[in-house]
């Protein structure tokens, strides 16, 4: 069993509650699943291209199966050339297919930054809106126990300066799936930001096909003290934290932007307007950041609004180490985002 | 060589030819004027092989070219009007003035674009036949790139996919033998292009590309291999171009290019040995010559006017195109 995976089925299944009431229960991964196989199903255009995508564990599960349905020709295995297999996704995107290609680890993406940053996010307006490149690249962050400086690297926030580029970072099960297939419509380049820490998660997640809109955020946990932002994975731990900031007598607003660009800027200033005190967490190392932008943006529109300085809860600017002990001081977690909440309200 | 085809053809191809030069020559005259601002990248003493590679494509075949790819948007029938706008930077240019020279796009006849990233446009047209395929319909892709791009892992990379898939791709390396002022063989360990091809499963060939009866011969196998399935082809073509790499400056002798070369190329104009021999078969008169010349320059001086006095873009129309609707 790949290390990942182990240290994945270690956690708990953390439910988050509150994207759609019904009764139907499906993990981040089955929902991801269900994306991939109804879009699959609904539009010929849409093909599923990247390294494994097609072997029996099927990107984690995500993929599996897809091929024996749909045929070799729709879900393939390609190459490890992880650059001119993004310029090929874009190509055949020219051409009128809704291509979704995979990295199953985020650090394998740096190695397509010509193609995805040179050519599919300028070429729309290199040529005056006269070619659309609707291409989904779906990127995994893989934190695992151990999986070192190059295999769990969260790199969202050095994208956030790409023209033309699309983010999106859902979070729960219910936006993997309307998300997924909201970037599988767009006419764009969308880059899909997973967290294997999420492949567990449970949420409501309805039969049907649905879309969320890009560019919306949505307020996870209603609060009056502090707003927190949490970015992919850590809203878990922020929710954890509000939960325990509830405890202690705080009410935290969480939000959870599910698209880091366009970023939903009014949300996060509603919220600042009624809380003053603002904590940004994120994935990624912290200069640079997605909360950073964020951070930047509370400081251009809310700053008359703000009673304390902005936080920001990342991972430190040092490669991820392998050791234990060092991975355990690297990730930031509910407590951290706890106490630097108490900070913020009581200080 | 003997090539059965029709005069039709041949004189096509001559004209292509001959438009490419002419069109080529007045922006190189009226660069000066710094109306043009936007880097150029000549394609004079090269035009055999875009005029002998696109007359076998139709309307609906892809193409791909690189930073120096007005002579391949001429030869496929790009838009010259929206082209020669584009350079001026004009609204009405077939970029809307957002790409310029290198740049050029005319998706009606096929042409999705170039790349001024050396090697950038490879993966692209790999992927438009991975478009074909996967489409079933018959449409080609040729993707043109000088010998540079083959220093590129693009070219590696894309090549492998290619052949594993079968593609109809046609890889044209349009080879010059510089990369700005270095040379070839100061990049690559040997001068044979061709045989990475070969060595990733594909036909490739090393051929003249001054000679347009060759590239011809060569391209509609090539061509005909994609329509009917059979996978990728490479076909490297031996050329040079006449101006230096870029703007409308002269690089021969001074360190750069060596005379001797340059005046060996340039005795080997694809024009003139093309239009000697359709003159030898009668094909071509000097009165046909002249009647095909001016009819062009009535043309260049239509666009170049038109496009002098069409508008620019305004200042509030700043952010368009950056997402697509």
């Amino acid at each position: 069993m790949p290390w990942t995976t182990v240290q994945v089925e270690k956690l708990d299944s953390f439910f988050i509650s509150g994207d759609f009431t019904g009764d139907r229960v499906l993990t981040y991964r089955e929902a991801l699943h269900e994306a991939f196989d109804q879009s699959l199903a609904r539009d010929p255009r849409v093909f599923i291209m990247g390294e494994g995508v097609d072997d029996v564990a099927g990107v984690f599960g995500t993929t599996k199966g897809l091929k024996e349905k749909y045929g070799a020709d729709r879900v393939f295995d390609t190459p490890i050339a992880e650059n001119s297999l993004t310029g090929i996704a874009a190509g055949a995107a020219m051409a009128g297919l809704r291509p979704i290609l995979i990295h199953a680890r985020m650090d394998f993406l740096l190695l397509s930054f010509d193609q995805l940053v040179n050519h599919a996010s300028k070429w729309c307006y290199m040529f005056g809106g006269k070619v659309k490149i609707p291409l989904v690249v779906r990127t995994i962050s893989a934190r695992g126990w151990g999986s070192g400086a190059q295999h769990s690297q969260c790199i969202q926030g050095m994208l956030m300066n790409v023209p033309g580029l699309k983010i999106v970072a859902p979070a729960t099960p219910y936006d993997a799936k309307g998300l997924m297939i909201s970037a599988i419509i767009d006419s764009n380049p969308v880059l899909f930001v997973e967290h294997r820490w999420l492949h567990k998660t449970t949420g409501h997640v309805p039969e049907e096909l649905y879309s969320i809109p890009i560019g919306k955020g949505v307020i996870r946990r209603k609060g009056e003290d502090i707003t927190i932002v949490a970015i992919s994975y850590m809203l878990v731990e922020a929710l954890k934290a509000a939960e325990k900031l509830q405890e202690a007598g705080i009410s935290a607003e969480v939000i959870d932007p599910r698209t880091l660009k366009p970023l939903d800027e009014q949300i996060l200033v509603e919220s600042v307007a009624k809380t003053g005190r603002l904590l940004i967490t994120d994935t990624g190392c912290k200069t640079g950041s997605v909360a950073s932008e964020i951070a930047a943006v509370a400081a251009e529109k809310a700053f008359h609004l703000l009673k304390k300085p902005i936080k920001r809860v990342c991972c430190p600017d040092t490669p991820t180490p392998t050791s234990d002990v060092l991975e355990k001081a690297f990730y930031p977690n509910a407590d951290d985002i706890f106490n630097e909440a108490v900070k913020l309200v009581r200080e | 060589m003997s090539i059965v085809m029709d005069d039709s053809k041949l004189l096509e191809m001559y004209r292509t030819m001959q438009l490419i030069r002419l069109i080529e020559q007045r922006i190189n005259d009226e660069y000066k004027y710094d109306e043009i601002k936007t880097p150029i990248h000549l394609s004079i003493g090269q035009e055999a092989v875009a005029a002998g590679v696109c007359i076998h494509l139709r309307k609906d075949d892809y193409i791909f070219g690189t930073h120096r790819s007005h002579s391949q948007y001429i030869a496929k029938g790009g838009d010259i009007q929206k082209m020669i706008s584009e350079l001026y930077l004009r609204k009405t240019g077939c970029a809307s003035g957002r790409g310029g020279s290198m740049h050029l796009v005319d998706p009606e006849v096929g042409i999705f674009g170039s790349s001024a990233i050396v090697g950038g446009s490879i993966p692209l047209g790999t992927g438009t036949a991975l478009a074909s395929k996967l489409q079933k319909n018959d449409r080609v892709t040729v993707v043109f790139f000088g010998d540079g791009a083959a220093d590129e892992g693009t070219f590696h990379e894309s090549l492998n996919f290619a052949a594993l898939k079968k593609l109809p791709v046609v890889y044209v390396c349009e080879n010059n033998f510089y990369a700005i002022n270095s040379h070839q063989l100061s990049r690559q360990v040997g001068d044979n292009i061709y045989k990475w091809a070969q060595s990733y499963g594909m036909p490739g060939y090393q051929i003249d590309g001054n000679d347009v009866l060759e590239v011809f011969k060569y391209a509609e196998e090539a061509i005909s291999r994609c329509r009917n399935g059979e996978g990728p082809t490479m076909i490297e073509c031996l050329t040079y171009r006449w101006k230096g790499h870029i703007g409308t400056v002269d690089d021969v002798g001074e360190g750069y290019r060596p005379k001797e070369e340059y005046d060996y190329w340039v005795s080997r104009c694809p024009i003139k040995r093309f239009s000697e021999y359709l003159k030898n078969k009668g094909i071509l008169t000097d009165e046909l010559i002249k009647k095909i010349d001016q009819e062009i320059y009535d043309l260049i001086d239509e666009v170049f006017r038109v496009a002098q006095n069409s508008p620019k873009p305004s200042p509030d129309e700043l952010l368009d195109f950056v997402y697509a609707d």
